[in-house]
């Protein structure tokens, strides 16, 4: 806990955010500069400026809020509203991985309740939590359009299509080992502060990295084969999905006790009731400046 | 004789009842390349745009039919016919990529294999509409989509379709691709704007519709990925050769999302009027030994229908008919090893999380709809619950600023309407009747001396 917070837990205000070393703000105010030339408007720049400023510290801390509302003449709080509402922006420092395993109805029926739990039980952290040597950041996350690819694992926002808790589990190990992971959509891992970068805008500059994994996926070709009379219907059209699953939990029998769901099979209520800002002395976003200054 | 004219004889040839035009080369190892889009016909259809006055332009989409492809299926034609001219004011086109309705999985692919179909419809409606500045609002999730839209942005300014006089044509347009943070709501029109002029995604009364006051409140067009990726094959190939597809109201292709319990989950192209029927006779089915159980036509926000709607028409007014909406065509198949108070219950979780909190009926609905749920599930439910679940759901419905809160109230009502025994016996079985373990991906793997065998077993 830092000083600042300390002061907070007295009733104290908060000192102004620190500012960016000399060095990394002429660089972020130089992109800023192309990010906010983009729009008629300057303020329709503050999304991106987040994923910008989230690139720096792998978070939107108060510095970086603080730095995102100099640039666009907003106050802290018009930029606080605004990063707390998107889930996409973190609030504190988080893994170099991000996890994120979908929960909504379709991939959790299809697996993805089992995954995630198997994932917490594997790495030793719930939802939301960083294990202890920050590489991976577990979450539960909602629908993430790859439905018919489901269960779907996103890591740092690549696809990683019909997933069993085996191969997750792998993945995650791979991720923690070092070694390289390629998603089955997508280009080969970069960290989460450069793909928070991708998303401020700025191009993948890694050769390579648009092509990777080639064209559409098996499962968005498959009316395409059918239509060309290529696929044999009643045969599998593709090839089985997913890989022998190993260890499966046993199933229980016809008879067994009705499933009674614990409240961590309710997923959102990870989510729910949010921490604001002001409750919540460990992740503070609170105002950078004092009124007036 | 191939194996798909053999099955032809049943009627359910899939060579008769697809029709793949955004998918045609999807398959081809560069698709999303300026080159592979070149080689099949691409930017033909916006050479022809080129050559029409603007508002002949207009009138000939509309002639077409075309009708939104994001879920309200509003005249894709009408929308830009409303743009005042000659008002002085900035136009501007914004397309919703912020595909993030439970089940909807068709953008997503299409713009990561066939980026340009959709940037060719971007250069064709802002010369229609007269905007010299266009934006993609891509959700942010989905990054190897926004490499691809950045490379293919940058090959089309490369080659002359964006930027200043386009093809000689005297239209200057700028492209943005604009990556969102996270927000479902953002998929609302209204509430798009507002995140795209980076404020809390959250809509906005209507009217002043975006037509009149929408980005920057200048007059606006937001349409979906899927209805301007449509636009450059209408004007290439003409809008009789579109017409000659679905139905007199429901003119046209499209793309069906089929997941869940099927046997080949994927995508679709088809006219619309297709049938979830024909589409399971072509694909191999439900998967193996199960039997279909409830499924949405067009994401988690569609009533859901049940295996006596096999045969409604996937269309505009088929669906409506049928008591449901077309939506985004996002076929979720939930066979019956599914209990669907779970699926519900979660469905809700996900309305009540998204909820904005601008409006009372959605904020406090989707809550108390989620703790309701939450209780039935866990077998702590009372029979006056349903009760109080359909009378929530009746104060969401129709009743909230937009139309998240509506589509928070489809699976309540339709689940209830369809099966409340289901939910009965959760309350006096007290608890869930269900083995979630029988409805995963492996739970049928024969390799799996542990996985479980199949409903006969």
């Amino acid at each position: 806990m830092t000083a600042s917070n300390q002061e907070v837990s007295l009733g104290m205000p908060q000192l102004p955010a620190p500012a960016y070393p000399a060095e990394v703000l002429a660089r972020l105010e130089a992109d800023a500069k192309e990010v906010i030339a983009r729009y008629p408007g300057s303020r329709s720049a503050l999304l991106p400026l987040l994923h910008l400023v989230q690139s720096e510290e792998g978070y939107v801390s108060r510095t970086g809020m603080a730095f995102c509302a100099d640039q666009l003449g907003l106050t802290t709080a018009e930029v606080t509203a605004v990063a707390t509402f998107y889930t996409m922006y973190r609030r504190r420092p988080s893994g170099d991985y991000q996890v994120g395993v979908c929960t909504n109805t379709l991939c959790a029926v299809m697996g993805g309740d089992a995954i995630f739990d198997r994932l917490k039980e594997h790495l030793g952290v719930g939802n939301d939590e960083t294990t202890d040597d920050g590489k991976v950041t577990l979450e539960h996350i909602e629908c993430n359009a790859a439905c018919d690819f489901a269960p779907v694992v996103m890591v740092n926002w690549e696809f990683f299509d019909n997933q069993t808790p085996e191969s997750a589990t792998r993945l995650v190990d791979d991720l923690i080992a070092g070694r390289t992971v390629e998603p089955t959509r997508g280009a080969p891992l970069c960290t989460y502060k450069d793909t928070a970068r991708i998303l401020a805008g700025f191009p993948d500059p890694r050769p390579g990295a648009v092509e990777a994994s080639g064209g559409a996926g098996a499962a968005s070709l498959i009316g395409l084969k059918l239509a060309r009379g290529e696929a044999a219907p009643q045969a599998r059209v593709v090839g089985p999905r997913g890989e022998t699953p190993r260890g499966t939990k046993d199933v229980q029998p016809e008879d067994a006790a009705p499933h009674d769901p614990s409240p961590t099979e309710h997923l959102s209520s990870h989510d729910a009731p949010q921490k604001t800002s002001a409750s919540d002395p460990e992740h503070p976003a609170g105002p950078a400046a004092e009124e007036g200054e | 004789m191939t194996l798909a004219a053999e099955i032809d004889k049943n009627g359910t040839s899939p060579e008769k009842l697809l029709a793949p035009v955004l998918s045609a080369f999807w398959d081809e190892p560069e698709s999303w390349t300026l080159d592979t889009y070149h080689r099949h016909d691409g930017y033909e259809g916006l050479r022809k745009a080129l050559a029409m006055e603007p508002d002949d332009l207009i009138a000939y989409v509309k002639d077409s039919g075309l009708r939104g492809r994001g879920g309200a299926g509003f005249p894709t034609g009408m929308k830009w016919q409303f743009i005042p001219q000659g008002d002085g004011k900035p136009h501007y086109l914004v397309v919703n990529a912020d595909e993030s309705e439970p089940g909807t999985c068709k953008d997503i692919p299409l713009l990561f294999a066939n980026p340009h179909s959709l940037i060719e419809g971007i250069v064709i409606a802002c010369y229609a509409i007269r905007s010299s500045h266009a934006f993609i609002y891509l959700r942010g999730e989905v990054v190897p989509v926004l490499r691809r839209l950045h490379e293919a942005v940058r090959e089309a300014y490369e080659a002359g379709y964006l930027g200043t006089n386009v093809l000689g044509s005297g239209l200057d347009l700028e492209l943005t691709v604009h990556a969102g943070a996270g927000a479902y709501i953002c998929g609302e029109e209204t509430a798009l704007l507002d995140s795209l002029e980076g404020r809390r995604g959250q809509p906005r009364l209507r009217p002043p519709f975006p037509a009149v006051a929408g980005l920057y409140a200048c007059p606006t067009v937001v349409n979906n990925v899927e209805s301007i990726a449509s636009v450059p094959a209408i004007l290439n190939k003409g809008k009789d050769w579109f017409k000659s597809m679905g139905s007199e109201k429901s003119p046209g292709f499209t793309l069906y999302s089929l997941s869940g319990h099927v046997t080949s989950p994927g995508q679709y192209e088809a006219p619309l009027g297709i049938t979830l029927r024909q589409l399971l006779d072509m694909s191999g089915g439900i998967r193996e030994g199960h039997r279909l159980k409830f499924w949405t036509p067009g994401g988690s926000s569609t009533p859901m229908f049940t295996d006596e709607h096999l045969d409604v028409p996937l269309d505009y007014e088929g669906v409506g008919a049928a008591g449901s909406m077309l939506g985004t065509k996002a076929l979720q198949c939930f066979d019956e090893t599914t209990c669907v108070v779970r699926a519900v219950t979660r469905w809700t979780e996900f309305y009540a999380h998204e909820s904005c909190g601008k409006c009372t009926p959605c904020r406090e609905g989707t809550y108390w709809l989620v703790q309701l749920l939450r209780d039935i599930e866990a077998g702590k439910g009372r029979m006056d619950d349903l009760d109080k679940l359909n009378d929530i759901a009746d104060n969401i419905n129709g009743k909230s600023f937009c139309a998240l809160g509506d589509g928070a109230a489809s699976p309540i009502f339709s689940s209830l309407k369809y099966f409340r025994e289901e939910y009965e016996q959760h309350i006096t079985g007290k608890g869930c009747p269900f083995d979630p373990a029988r409805s995963t991906l492996w739970a049928d793997d024969k390799d799996d001396k542990n996985a479980h065998r199949g409903v006969n077993a």
